[in-house]
């Protein structure tokens, strides 16, 4: 893994790696979209609103998925002290928070025809609710130190104090009552929907992991972009001071 | 066709949420793409200040 955390092995590769990543965001995006909206049936119960569901259960795994990476690496970032781990992390929580805000809209897009409301504060609701505001108080921890490296400490904290939401949000459904349905994809006895509808599911969440993968290089690259103008700049100031202080000393002498 | 976006009656709650989800993917793919090339160009017209920090070694990374 040390091999990849060097930044510039890992601008070469996340070079390499980003227009694959793009093309196959755009063609499994016009797959899914495709699948999703025109040839996959209605459901028998609850219609077309069922193609709510191709955004609204991958986006809200993405929710998830992303704050899992972003907690583990906001722990690698506090333990080895690795600028690129705090990078990823702080690269990474914009893009969740867009997923994790998605998943509570079209949510709420389908609560309203299906179960009459927009909205209820029940388990699995509420829990997703508290994602979206871990995210945006870690992306607002980042902004408020001065000094990055003890932004980078607080945030990775926050993040992984949060992360105990993450088993909350996933059993919710089975711990506490709930209008929202139970787990019908990722459940020990495998999927319990029909294929028609699981295969563009699957191809919308591929999208979606694909579109994450993407954003988040760009992200990081920069992230490192601005690291190293930082460096630079502190550089510059501390030379002309050198300077500015060795012409003062002439001058006294 | 008009069938397709009707939605079954639907279509005020369906093509709001592929909508949104689109547009806030977009802008944020757009306002990531913006902040790499800010950061760039920044980078280069610094790098172009002081050519003789870069030490040769290091390469074009570094």
């Amino acid at each position: 893994m040390h091999r990849f955390a060097n930044p510039t092995r890992f601008l070469r590769i996340a070079n390499a790696v980003l227009p694959w990543c793009v093309s196959l965001t755009a063609v499994l995006f016009v797959l899914g979209l495709g699948w999703g909206l025109f040839f996959s049936p209605p459901d028998y119960q609850q219609g077309e609103t069922v193609r709510i569901m191709y955004v609204h259960v991958p986006a809200a795994w993405m929710g998830l998925f992303i704050y899992g990476v972003m907690a583990v690496a906001s722990a690698v970032g506090l333990i080895w002290r690795h600028p690129l781990a705090e990078l990823t992390a702080k690269a990474a929580a914009p893009i969740g928070a867009a997923f994790t805000f998605l998943s509570l809209v079209t949510g709420s897009l389908w609560g309203k025809p299906m179960w009459g409301t927009w909205w209820v504060w029940d388990a699995r609701l509420t829990s997703m609710l508290i994602l979206l505001f871990l995210y945006i108080g870690y992306i607002f921890l980042w902004d408020a130190f001065d000094d990055p490296q003890r932004a980078a400490k607080a945030a990775a904290i926050l993040a992984l104090v949060g992360s105990v939401n993450l088993p909350i949000i996933k059993f919710s459904v089975d711990w506490w009552n709930t209008l929202h349905q139970p787990a019908s994809v990722v459940t020990m006895q495998g999927p319990k929907i029909d294929s028609a509808i699981l295969w563009p599911l699957i191809v919308m969440a591929l999208a979606f992991k694909a579109f994450f993968v993407s954003v988040l290089l760009v992200r990081i690259k920069a992230e490192l972009a601005e690291r190293k103008l930082r460096i630079m700049r502190l550089n510059q100031v501390a030379r002309e001071n050198s300077r500015l202080g060795a012409a003062q000393a002439g001058a006294e002498s | 066709m008009s069938e397709f976006f009707d939605m079954g009656g639907y279509a005020a709650f369906v093509w709001p949420a592929y909508g949104i989800v689109l547009l806030v993917l977009g802008v944020l793919a757009l306002r990531s793409v913006q902040h790499l090339r800010r950061a760039e160009r920044e980078l280069a017209a610094l790098q172009a200040l002081n050519p003789r920090r870069r030490r040769s070694r290091q390469g074009k990374g570094g």
